[in-house]
Parts: structure tokens; sequence; C-alpha cells
């Protein structure tokens, strides 16, 4: 058999047994084969505290409800850590000189997709679409936020648990500063609105902030993640 | 079974997930608090560099022994500005139940081997 004919034949063969190496993997194929261990794909979250420890990566079954289309998909080929003490803050801390640290040597890094995958699996996750109703009548209202960073940071407390720039702010909750390029804008607001709606054990209190006020700070947030941080990160 | 009991089921049905919820006040202190209250309740949790008001050493008793279990059950249920401290303590009044508030009353007791007056 010359050469030429034996790379025909084997990659006949390899096409008729692994189609989808060479068609592209689906998206919610990869979700549930590589995603799935972590992330919950099919709901409800966690309603015991020992279902909430055993969480592992945020839960994706609203992730079409949650995520902005456009930063999945540059997110998923280039991840980087979005909660500074991990998913579950208490599982990555330890005792520090003066105050509790984040245990770095315990955060594992996010799996890195090439770009037809991470276009797919995007496409897969914005189908994901449980809690619509908690989005419907959400409508942001865009406007400049003058006191908007004062709201986050001294009038709720917002910033004892979210970083507003890179090292700066609190570590159990995910950052703040790329809230606004990462989140669609009415999940914002009804998360903000009453968080255990979305996620009933959540470590995130429901501040009983003002509608006017929650827009003020969802605007915020979306000209926060306009800065440029880069230096800083 | 009487028509009483009957009528009485679905609110029994509705009430029992949150009754079969209900969480050790060691456990949601070892959830919720320590994020700011720090693991060994000193006050030093993962949060505080930059806050502006340090949180409550839950195992000083001097301080402790100066609110009284109400004032302690209505900081947790309504937050810090609701006996004029910090906003920084927010209110946990949508997390917990009144039961595990005062449950988390007695464990922070526990904490600073304390009591109100003494």
């Amino acid at each position: 058999m010359n050469t030429r004919l034996f790379l025909s034949i084997l990659f006949g063969m390899t096409c008729l047994l692994s189609p989808q190496a060479y068609a592209g993997e689906d998206g919610l194929s990869i979700l549930t084969s590589r995603c799935a261990t972590c992330h919950n794909l099919k709901g409800p979250a966690p309603t015991s505290l020992k279902a909430l420890w055993q969480r592992k990566g945020p839960d994706l079954f609203y992730a079409g409800n949650k995520y902005r289309h456009d930063w999945l998909v540059t997110w998923l080929q280039k991840p980087v850590r979005i909660r500074p003490a991990g998913m579950f803050y208490r599982d990555h801390i330890k005792p520090g000189p003066k105050h509790d640290v984040v245990d770095e040597s315990t955060l594992k890094p996010h799996l890195r997709l090439n770009k037809a995958d991470a276009m797919a699996v995007a496409d897969a996750l914005m189908t994901l679409k449980a809690h619509s109703n908690l989005v419907a009548s959400e409508k942001l209202t865009p406007a400049p936020s003058p006191i908007g960073e004062m709201m986050f940071d001294k009038i709720y407390g917002c910033m004892a648990c979210h970083q507003i720039e890179p090292g700066f702010g609190g570590m159990s909750g995910p950052e703040a500063y790329t809230a606004g390029k990462r989140l669609q804008a009415p999940f914002m607001l009804s998360y903000i609105k009453n968080p255990q709606a979305w996620d009933p054990k959540i470590w995130m209190p429901n501040k009983h902030v003002p509608a006017d006020n929650i827009q003020q700070l969802v605007n915020y947030l979306i000209d926060l993640s306009k800065e440029d941080f880069s230096d800083e990160q | 079974m009487n028509n009483k009991v009957v009528a009485a089921l679905p609110l029994l049905l509705a009430l029992a997930p949150s009754l079969a919820m209900a969480e050790s006040a060691s456990d949601n202190y070892h959830t919720y608090c320590i994020q700011c209250h720090g693991m060994r309740g000193d006050g030093m949790g993962v949060n505080i560099r930059d806050m502006s008001v340090q949180p409550r050493d839950h195992t000083d008793a001097k301080a402790m022994g100066g609110r009284s279990d109400d004032e302690i059950f209505k900081v947790i249920k309504e937050g810090g500005l609701s006996i004029s401290k910090s906003v920084l303590m927010p209110p946990w009044g949508s997390t917990f139940t009144d039961n595990e508030i005062h449950d988390l009353v007695k464990y922070l007791r526990t904490l600073c081997k304390c009591k109100h007056g003494g």
C-alpha cells in the first residue's frame, strides 16, 4: 500500500469514528461533557448549606439570562479569576498575620477553550434561560450615575465584599469592576433587588435597595466596567 | 383524618421546606459571618483590608457584653444602621429565619463567653 492510499484510509476511518472532531463540537455537548462536573446546568440552585458548600462553580442553568454573550466568548478563551477567593470563599481562606487571607494554593485555573468551542459554548449558554420571570420586567434606563460610586461604597457598603478595582475592596464576592461588561443589565437589576430569588443560600444579603437606587448602582457598574484597569492587573 | 387537618395540609406542606432547611447557628456563622468577622470570630475576616470600619470582634467579652440579646438580634436581622452602627453590617433578614437569628445570638454568646451586662 502506498503512503497516499494509507493516509486516505486513515483519514476516512478517523472521520467515521469521530465525526465531531471534524465538524466542531456542539456547545451543549461540551457543556455536558466538560463543564457539568463543576457547574449546575439544570437547576435548581442549592437550598441547603450542605448543597451550597458542594458547589464548585457558578450555576449556569440561567446563564442566558445572566451573562453577556460577547463577554462569554472572550472569557472562555482567556479565563481569569472573577472571584478573588474562589467560588465559595470559605474553602480558600486561611488565617493571616493581620487578618484572614486568600490561600492561593487552593485556587485552580479554569479550563480554556479555543475560539470555535468558546463560541459554541457561549451560544449554548445563551439558551439556558431559567428564571426569565425575574428579568422580564427589569429595564435599565441608561443615565449618568454621579452618586453611584458613593452608593456602592458608602451607602450600601457593597465594597465590603466586592472589589471596585483590581486589589481594592472585598474578596468574598465577584469583582464589581467587570460586572458591567460581564452581566446583562436586567440580571443585575433583579439580582441586587433580591439575590435569594436567584440563589436562596447565597452569602450576598438583600439590602432592600429602592428601585431608583438600583438603577443608579447598575449604571455605575456599567460605567465602571468601561474604565481601563489593565495597568493595575 | 378530620377536616381541619385536611384543610391545614397545604399550609403545612408549604412550610415544610423552610422547616426542614433550618441550618445550625455554627453552619450559618461559618458560611455568612466569617467573611467579615473572621474564621476565629475576632473581626479579622478576609474582607476587612479596605473597610473603613472594622467588624465587631465576637470574642471581645466587654464589647459583646455591652449589647443585649435583643440588640444583637436586631442588628443581624436589620443591619448596622438599625442600632446606629456601620452600614457595612448588612441586614440578614432575607437570609435567616427569626429562629436562626435567635440561634445565632446564642452562638455569639458562646464565642464571647459573655452575657449582656456581665
